[in-house]
C-alpha cells in the first residue's frame, strides 16, 4: 500500500452512547433477574419497571449511536478499510449466534441421543431403569416423561411447512433486493425489500398461531419433558432472532426510502441481509431435526 | 453535521486528551480503555483475593469457627467467578487493548465504541453478582461451575441476577474478542505479514476465536438453567427425559476452551519476554504459532476430563483421557522453546524476566498435576480433591496471574514513560514467590491423601498443613499490597524517565514509538519491513 492510496482510518471522537448502553444492559439485567423471580416466586417488587425502563435506554442509546453512525456514514467519513472492519465484525457476531444455537441443539441432540435412551435401560443402564423408572418407554419425540407428564408431537406437515416456505422464499426475496441494490434498481429494491418483511412479519404470526395451537390443543407446553423444553426453547430463540432481524429490514426499508445506500456504501443493508440468511438456516436446521426427524 | 466536523476537527489534535470523568466514561481511545480494563482487573483481583482470605482463615483450623456452610460456599463460588471473568480474563483484554494496536501498527482498535461498550458493562455485571450477596439467603452458592442440580434444584433465589449478570459477562467478552480478532484481520500495518506478527498477537488472535466460540455456550447453559429453576422445564432433570450429567457436557465444553482463554495470552506475554531478557530472537517462532493452534483445536475435544467420574461409557473416557494428554505436546514444545531461547542468551534478571522464569517452571509443573488429573483410572482417586485445587491454582496464579504481573513489569514503563520502583518490584516478585509455593504446594499432599475441595471443615490430620496453607495464603495476600504501593506510585509519574526502547533487548513495533506512548500513535501506519 503506498502513500497516496492510504486513507485515514476513522477513530472516532468520544461517544456516550456504549456508556448509555451499558446503563442499559445494567437495567435490563437488575429488572430481568427481579422480574423473574417475582413472577415465578409470587414475590412483590419492581423488577418489571426497572426491566422496562432498561428497554427504553437501549432503544434511546440505539436511536443515538444508529444515527451518530448513519451520519458518519453518509458523510463519506467511512473507508473502505473501515467498511471491511465492520463486515467482518458482523460476520464474528453472526459466528457467535451460531454458538448460541449450537448449545441449544446439542441439549436436543444429546436428550435425544443419550439422556433418553439411558433412562429407557440402554448402554450399561437396564437396572437403573428398572429400579428408578420401570414402564419408561424411550421413544422420541419424548410424549411420556419419566415422572408421567404427557404431551403430543408437533408434525411437520401444515404449518410448519408452510413456515418454512414462507422463510426460503423471504431468503430469496432478500437476495434479489441486493441484486437490485447492487444494479441501483431502486424501484424493485424497494418492492423486494417490503415482501421480504412481510413474509418475516406472516412467519411471525404464524409462528404465534402454532404456540396458541400448542398450548390450547395438544397440551405441548415449555412444561412438557425434555421435548417440549427443547421445542419452545430452539423456535422461541429462532423467533426473538427474526423479530429482530426484521426490525433491522424495517429500519433498511426506511433508509432506502430516504434514499441511502448506493453498490458502493451498503454495509447496514448487507449486515441486516446477512442476518436474515444466518436466520433463515437456523430455521432449516431447526425443521429438520425439531420437526422432521 | 456540525458534531462530525467537530469530530475531524477533533482527530487533528495529535495528543489532546479530553478531561475529567468523561474522559473515561465515554473514551473510544484504546490506550484508556486498556487502562480501564487493567485497574477494574486489580480491583477484582483484590475483591476475589478477599474472598479467597475468608476462605483460608476458616480453613485455618479444622471445624466451623467464623462463617457458617452457606457463606463458605459463596465465598468459593464468587471468588471463582470473580477471578476468572472479573480479573484473569479482563486483565488479558486490558493487555490486549494497549498492545494488539501499538504491536501490529494500528491507530487504534477497529471497533472504538463497541471496545467501550464492552468494557463498561463489565462493572455493572459486577456489581449485579456481588450485590446479590447481600439478598435474603445469599449469593451464588453452588461453585464457579454452578452444577445442575445445585444451581437448579438446590440453589436460592438469586440465581436469576447470577445468570443475567453472567449473560453480561459473555457479551462482553464477545465483543472484546471481536474487537481483537477483527483489528488483528484488518489494522495490521503495510508489511505486517502473519507470520511476522508478534507471539502475543498471535496468541491473543487464537484466543478471541475461541472466546467467540465458547462464550455463547455459557450463555447456553445459563439460560437452560434459568428455565429449569423458575420456569420448569427439565433440561437436566430426569424426571423430565434430561439429565444433570448434560449440564456437566455443556458446561465443560465451554469451560475447557475457557481454561485456554486464560493461558494462551500468557503463552504470548512469555514469547516476549523471554527474547528480550535473554537478548535473542525467539527459538522456534512458527512451531509456537502451530503449537498454540493446535491447543485450540485440541481443546474443543477434551471437555469430558472433568467429569471422568460422574459416569460416561468406558469408549469416552478413554477418548477423552488420550485427546487431553495429547495436549502436552504442544505444551511441552513450548516450554522447550522459551528453555531455548534462553539457552547461550545474555540473560538479564529484571523483575519482568524473574516473572517469566517463575511462570516456566511452575506453569510446568501445574502442567504435570494436570497430566496426572488426566490419566482417568487415578483420577477417580484425585477428583474433587484438593490437589485439584493445587493443580488449577498452579496453572492460574502461578501461571495466568504471573504472567500478568510479568506484562505489567515489561510494559509499565512504556505506558507511563518512567522505570517503576525496583526495590518493591523485587519485594513483590519474592514475596509473591515465596508465599504463592507455601499456599499451594501442599495442598497436592492434602489433596492426595484425600481431602475434599470446597468443605468448610475437615478431618484433624489435615490440620498442619492447612495451617501453612493459610499462613501462606495471608502472605500471598498482603504481598499485592506491595503491588498496589508499586502501581499508584508508577500512575503518579514517580521514577526515573526511560528511553523509547526501555529495554536494550526489546524488538518491535511498540518500542519504537516515544514513551509514554502519545495518545494517538500510528495514525499513519508504520510500514514493517
Amino acid at each position: 500500500m503506498s502513500e497516496q492510496q492510504y486513507q485515514k482510518y476513522y477513530v472516532p471522537a468520544q461517544s456516550p452512547w456504549p456508556f448509555v448502553g451499558a446503563v442499559a444492559l445494567f437495567l435490563i439485567a437488575v429488572g430481568a433477574g427481579n422480574f423473574v423471580i417475582e413472577t415465578t416466586k409470587g414475590k412483590e417488587g419492581f423488577g418489571g419497571w426497572i426491566l422496562l425502563a432498561g428497554l427504553v435506554v437501549l432503544f434511546y442509546m440505539l436511536i443515538g449511536w444508529f444515527k451518530n453512525q448513519i451520519d458518519e456514514s453518509m458523510s463519506g467519513m467511512h473507508s473502505e478499510q473501515l467498511g471491511r472492519s465492520y463486515r467482518q465484525g458482523m460476520s464474528w457476531f453472526i459466528f457467535s449466534e451460531v454458538m448460541f444455537f449450537a448449545a441449544f441443539f446439542g441439549a436436543l441432540f444429546y436428550a435425544r441421543v443419550i439422556a433418553v435412551p439411558w433412562l429407557g435401560g440402554a448402554s450399561n443402564n437396564a437396572m437403573t431403569a428398572e429400579v428408578l423408572w420401570p414402564g419408561f418407554e424411550a421413544i422420541w419425540p419424548l410424549v411420556k416423561t419419566p415422572d408421567g407428564t404427557t404431551t403430543t408431537a408437533m408434525g411437520w406437515f401444515g404449518l410448519p411447512l408452510a413456515n418454512t416456505i414462507i422463510l426460503l422464499t423471504s431468503s430469496v426475496t432478500a437476495h434479489f433486493a441486493h441484486v437490485a441494490l447492487e444494479e441501483n434498481k431502486r424501484g424493485r429494491l424497494k418492492l423486494m425489500l417490503g415482501l421480504t418483511i412481510l413474509l418475516g412479519l406472516c412467519f411471525l404470526g404464524l409462528q404465534v398461531e402454532e404456540y396458541v395451537h400448542a398450548y390450547r390443543e395438544m397440551g405441548l407446553t415449555l412444561q412438557s419433558g425434555v421435548y417440549g423444553n427443547t421445542f419452545f426453547m430452539l423456535t422461541g430463540f429462532h423467533g426473538l432472532h427474526v423479530t429482530l432481524g426484521t426490525l433491522l429490514l424495517i429500519i433498511m426499508f426506511f433508509r432506502v426510502l430516504k434514499g441511502h445506500f448506493s453498490p458502493q456504501n451498503q454495509f447496514a443493508f448487507q449486515a441486516a441481509s446477512w442476518y436474515w440468511h444466518f436466520v433463515d438456516v437456523v430455521w432449516v436446521l431447526l425443521f429438520v431435526f425439531v420437526y422432521i426427524l | 453535521m456540525s458534531t462530525v466536523a467537530d469530530d475531524l476537527h477533533h482527530d487533528d489534535h495529535h495528543d489532546h486528551k479530553p478531561s475529567g470523568i468523561k474522559r473515561w466514561l465515554y473514551t473510544t481511545n484504546h490506550k484508556d480503555i486498556g487502562t480501564l480494563y487493567l485497574w477494574f482487573a486489580f480491583i477484582m483481583f483484590l475483591i476475589g483475593g478477599a474472598m479467597a482470605m475468608v476462605i483460608r482463615a476458616e480453613l485455618f483450623q479444622p471445624g466451623l469457627q467464623i462463617v457458617d456452610p452457606n457463606f463458605f460456599n459463596q465465598m468459593t463460588t464468587v471468588h471463582g467467578l470473580i477471578m476468572v471473568f472479573g480479573a484473569v480474563m479482563p486483565a488479558f483484554t486490558g493487555l490486549a487493548n494497549w498492545m494488539v494496536p501499538l504491536m501490529i501498527g494500528a491507530p487504534d482498535m477497529a471497533l472504538p465504541r463497541m471496545n467501550n461498550w464492552s468494557f463498561w458493562i463489565l462493572p455493572f455485571a459486577f456489581l449485579i453478582l456481588l450485590s446479590s450477596l447481600f439478598l435474603e439467603g445469599g449469593g451464588p452458592n453452588f461453585g464457579w461451575t454452578f452444577y445442575a442440580p445445585l444451581s437448579t434444584t438446590y440453589s436460592n433465589d438469586s440465581t436469576a441476577l447470577f445468570v443475567f449478570s453472567v449473560h453480561i459477562m459473555g457479551a462482553s467478552s464477545i465483543m472484546g474478542a471481536i474487537n481483537v480478532i477483527v483489528t488483528i484481520f484488518n489494522m495490521r500495518a503495510p508489511g505486517m505479514t502473519w507470520m511476522k506478527m508478534p507471539l502475543f498477537v498471535w496468541t491473543w488472535l487464537i484466543t478471541a476465536f475461541l472466546l467467540i466460540a465458547v462464550m455463547p455456550v455459557l450463555a447456553g447453559a445459563v439460560t437452560m438453567v434459568l428455565t429449569d429453576k423458575f420456569f420448569g422445564t427439565s433440561f437436566f432433570d430426569a424426571a423430565g427425559g434430561g439429565d444433570p450429567v448434560m449440564f456437566q457436557h455443556i458446561f465443560w465444553f465451554f469451560g475447557h476452551p475457557e481454561v485456554y482463554i486464560m493461558i494462551l495470552p500468557a503463552f504470548g506475554i512469555i514469547s516476549q519476554i523471554v527474547p528480550t531478557f535473554s537478548r535473542k530472537p525467539l527459538f522456534g517462532y512458527s512451531s509456537m504459532v502451530y503449537a498454540t493452534t493446535s491447543i485450540a483445536l485440541l481443546s474443543f475435544i477434551v471437555w469430558a476430563h472433568h467429569m471422568f467420574t460422574t459416569g460416561m461409557p468406558l469408549f469416552a473416557e478413554m477418548f477423552f483421557m488420550f485427546a487431553t494428554m495429547l495436549i502436552s505436546v504442544p505444551t511441552g514444545v513450548k516450554v522447550f522453546n522459551w528453555v531455548a531461547t534462553m539457552w547461550r542468551g545474555a540473560i538479564s534478571f529484571e523483575v519482568p524476566m524473574l516473572f517469566a522464569l517463575a511462570f516456566i517452571v511452575l506453569f510446568t509443573l501445574g502442567g504435570f498435576s494436570g497430566l496426572m488429573l488426566a490419566i482417568t483410572p487415578v483420577d477417580f482417586q484425585y477428583h474433587d480433591t484438593y490437589f485439584v485445587v493445587a493443580h488449577f491454582h498452579y496453572v492460574l496464579v502461578t501461571g495466568a496471574v504471573f504472567s500478568i504481573m510479568a506484562a505489567v513489569y515489561y510494559w509499565l514503563p512504556k505506558w507511563t514513560g518512567k522505570m517503576y520502583d525496583e526495590t518493591l518490584a523485587k519485594w513483590h516478585f519474592w514475596c509473591s514467590l515465596i508465599s504463592v509455593n507455601v499456599l499451594f504446594f501442599p495442598m497436592h499432599f492434602v489433596g492426595l491423601a484425600g481431602m475434599p475441595r470446597r468443605i468448610p471443615d475437615y478431618s484433624l490430620q489435615f490440620a498442619d498443613f492447612n495451617q501453612w496453607i493459610s499462613i501462606g495464603g495471608f502472605a500471598f495476600g498482603l504481598s499485592q499490597f506491595i503491588f498496589l504501593a508499586l502501581l499508584l506510585k508508577a500512575c503518579r509519574k514517580e521514577g526515573e524517565p526511560v528511553s523509547d526502547k526501555v529495554w536494550d533487548g526489546a524488538e518491535g513495533l511498540e518500542w519504537e514509538i516515544p514513551s509514554p506512548a502519545p495518545y494517538h500513535t500510528f495514525e499513519t501506519p508504520p510500514v514493517v519491513k
